[in-house]
C-alpha cells in the first residue's frame, strides 16, 4: 500500500513538473523544470529498487545534462523567452493531439498488459552493483565496447565541431 | 572486562550508536525505525554546524597567524565567541531580494545548497559501525548529493538578475563540472581495488600494517598516492576553496553569484561551502586515509570515531594552510590545469591501479618493491611529461618597471 502510494506520489511528480516545463515561455524556467522531472526519474528508479541506476541518473542528468542545457540556453538565447505559440490556436489541433497522445498511451499499455509473465514474479531483491557490473562485463560486453565507440566518436565530433577553424587566432573577427 | 568481553574503551568506541540506542528505547517499538532515524539526522546535523562554527575561527585565526597578525581576538577570550557575534550579525541584517529578480529561485538556491551540503554526510563512515545509512552504492550517492549544489551555484547566479552574478556563476559552473571528472576519476582506482562502492567497504580493505607498523591506507599505496593527490586538488576545486576560490573572490565579480545576497541567505551559502569542504574531507579520509582505522598499532584502544574526526580535522587544516598560501588560480589556467593536467592524469592512475592488482600474483625476486617502483612510475612520469609539454613556451618571467 505504501509503495503504491510512493509510486503514485513520484509520478505526480513527474508528469507534473514535464508539463510545467513543456508549457512554460521562459526557457530557465522550463530548464529548470526538467530537472525537477530528471530527479523525478531518479525517485523512480531507487523506488524500483534500481539503486545504482538511480543515483547515476540524478549524478549524470541533475548534475551535468541539466547544466548543459542551461549553458545552451544561456549562450545562444537573446531574450530566453521561447517564440513559438504555446496557447492552442484551432480546435482541430486539440482533437489531432488528443487521438495521438491516446493511441500512443494504448499502443504501450497493451504492450505491458499482454507482456505480462503468467509465473508471479520471485521476491523482489535490489541488484547490486557488482551483479551489474558483471552482466555489463559478461554477457553484454559487446553492447558496453559498441557504446564506448559512439560516445568516443560523439566526443570527436563535438570538439571538430567546436573548435575555432583558425587555431592560431590571426584571423580577425568574433 | 565485562561478561562480554567489552571494556571501558570498546564501549567508548561505540558511544554514540548506544546513546542513540538508549534515546529510542524510551519509545514504543513501532516508532523506533523513524525515531532512530531523526536522532541521527539531529545528531548529525547539530554537530556538523558547530563544527562549522569552530571552523570558521580556527580559519580566521590560522589565516592571521600566517599572515603574521593575530586573528579575532576581542569577542570572547581568543576570539572564541566571534562565531556567535557573526551569527547574530547575520540573522539581524535585512534580507534584501533585487525588485527584478525571481523570487521564489533566489529563495530557493541557498536551500537547495545547504540540502545538497547536509546530504552528502549521511553516507561517510564516523567509525566503526557508525555511518547513519549503509547502503550499496553509497559512494555514487556522496557525488550525486554534490552535484545538486553545482545546480544550487547557478540558481543562485541565475535568480540574482545581474549580469556579474550570472557571469560569476557560468563561470564557476565550468570550474565545477571541469574538475567533476578528475574526482570521480581519482575515486574509480580506490573502488575498483576494494571491490566495494559501500564506504565502510572501503575502509575496511584499508586495515591492517605493512612491516607491523606502516597502516595498509590507500595513500601509502603508489597508485593511491597520484590519486590522493588528484582527489584533494579536485576537492579544494569542488568545494570553491582557494586557490580555485574564483567564483566567490572578493576581487572578482563582486562576490559572485553570492552578490545579491545578504542577511541569513548568505550565512547558508557560507554555512553550505564549509559543509561541503568538511563532507570531502570526511570522503578523503575514507577513501584515501584509512577512515576510522588508527595510524600505528599501539594506538587501537582509542575510538574509531575519534581517529576518524582527528584525520578530518588534519585535512581540513591542510585546506586552510593553502588558502593561505597559494595564490588564486586564473580562469583559463584553473581550466586548462583540470581538462589538460588532472583528467589525463587520472586515466593513467587507472592503467596503474589495473597493473598494481594484476602484478599482485608476480613472484620476482623482491616483487613488493619492484611492484611499487613500477606503478608508480606510471602517473610520475605522466605527471612530468604533461607538465612539461603544458609549460613549454612559457620561460622565467622578467619584471619591467615604469621607472
Amino acid at each position: 500500500m505504501l509503495t503504491l502510494l510512493g509510486f503514485v506520489v513520484i509520478a505526480l511528480v513527474l508528469l507534473g513538473s514535464a508539463a510545467f516545463a513543456v508549457t512554460r515561455l521562459n526557457l530557465i524556467h522550463a530548464g529548470l523544470a526538467f530537472a525537477v522531472t530528471w530527479l523525478a526519474v531518479g525517485a523512480f528508479y531507487l523506488w524500483a529498487g534500481a539503486e545504482f541506476v538511480g543515483l547515476a541518473q540524478i549524478l549524470v542528468y541533475v548534475g551535468a545534462v541539466s547544466m548543459v542545457i542551461l549553458f545552451a540556453v544561456l549562450l545562444t538565447q537573446l531574450r530566453m523567452r521561447a517564440t513559438l505559440p504555446i496557447t492552442l490556436d484551432d480546435e482541430r489541433r486539440l482533437g489531432a493531439g488528443l487521438v495521438t497522445a491516446g493511441s500512443a498511451f494504448g499502443l504501450i499499455a497493451a504492450a505491458i498488459l499482454v507482456g505480462r509473465p503468467d509465473t508471479p514474479a520471485a521476491p523482489h531483491r535490489a541488484l547490486t552493483a557488482r551483479e551489474l557490473g558483471e552482466a555489463l562485463m559478461g554477457q553484454h560486453v559487446v553492447a558496453l565496447l559498441a557504446v564506448g565507440v559512439l560516445l568516443t566518436a560523439v566526443l570527436i565530433g563535438a570538439v571538430i565541431i567546436a573548435a575555432p577553424s583558425d587555431p592560431d587566432g590571426t584571423e580577425g573577427g568574433a | 572486562m565485562n561478561d562480554d568481553g567489552s571494556n571501558f574503551w570498546t564501549t567508548l568506541d561505540q558511544a554514540p550508536a548506544l546513546a542513540k540506542r538508549a534515546l529510542v528505547g524510551v519509545l514504543p517499538e513501532s516508532w523506533a525505525p523513524l525515531a532512530g532515524a531523526l536522532v541521527t539526522v539531529l545528531f548529525v546535523c547539530l554537530f556538523f554546524i558547530s563544527i562549522f562554527a569552530l571552523l570558521t575561527l580556527v580559519e580566521r585565526k590560522a589565516l592571521g597567524r600566517m599572515q603574521n597578525r593575530p586573528g579575532p581576538n576581542r569577542t570572547g577570550p581568543f576570539g572564541l565567541l566571534q562565531p556567535l557575534a557573526d551569527a547574530i550579525k547575520m540573522l539581524v541584517k535585512e534580507d534584501i531580494v533585487p525588485h527584478r529578480a525571481d523570487r521564489l529561485l533566489h529563495f530557493l538556491a541557498p536551500v537547495i545548497l545547504v540540502v545538497s551540503a547536509l546530504l552528502a554526510f549521511a553516507v561517510l563512515p564516523f567509525g566503526r559501525d557508525l555511518a547513519p545509512v549503509e547502503f550499496d552504492g553509497a559512494i555514487l550517492f556522496f557525488f550525486a548529493a554534490g552535484a545538486g549544489t553545482e545546480f544550487a551555484v547557478f540558481l543562485a547566479g541565475w535568480a540574482s538578475h545581474n549580469k556579474y552574478s550570472l557571469l560569476s556563476a557560468m563561470r564557476a559552473l565550468a570550474q565545477l563540472i571541469a574538475y567533476e571528472l578528475p574526482l570521480l576519476l581519482a575515486v574509480v582506482p580506490v573502488v575498483m581495488l576494494a571491490g566495494t562502492l559501500v564506504p565502510q567497504g572501503v575502509v575496511e580493505a584499508q586495515a591492517g600494517y605493512v612491516f607491523g607498523f606502516v597502516p595498509r591506507w590507500h595513500l601509502f599505496e603508489p597508485w593511491g598516492l597520484a590519486a590522493g593527490a588528484v582527489f584533494l586538488v579536485a576537492a579544494l576545486a569542488e568545494a570553491n576553496r582557494s586557490p580555485f576560490d574564483l567564483p566567490e573572490a572578493e576581487s572578482e565579480l563582486v562576490a559572485g553569484h553570492l552578490t545579491e545576497y545578504s542577511g541569513f541567505k548568505y550565512a547558508l551559502f557560507f554555512m553550505a561551502e564549509y559543509l561541503g569542504m568538511t563532507a570531502m574531507a570526511g570522503m578523503m579520509v575514507t577513501l584515501f586515509l584509512g577512515g576510522w582505522h588508527a595510524p600505528l598499532p599501539f594506538l587501537e584502544f582509542l575510538p574509531s570515531w575519534f581517529w576518524f574526526l582527528a584525520k578530518m580535522f588534519a585535512v581540513l587544516g591542510l585546506f586552510i594552510w593553502v588558502r593561505g598560501t597559494l595564490p588564486r588560480l586564473r580562469m583559463d589556467q584553473l581550466t586548462r590545469f583540470a581538462w589538460k593536467l588532472l583528467l589525463p592524469l587520472s586515466f593513467v592512475n587507472l592503467l596503474a591501479a589495473g597493473l598494481w592488482h594484476y602484478s599482485a600474483a608476480w613472484d620476482v625476486p623482491a616483487a613488493p618493491l619492484v611492484r611499487w617502483a613500477l606503478v608508480f612510475a606510471l602517473p610520475a612520469a605522466a605527471f612530468v611529461a604533461l607538465a612539461r609539454s603544458l609549460g613549454k613556451g612559457l620561460g622565467p618571467r622578467s619584471y619591467r618597471y615604469a621607472c
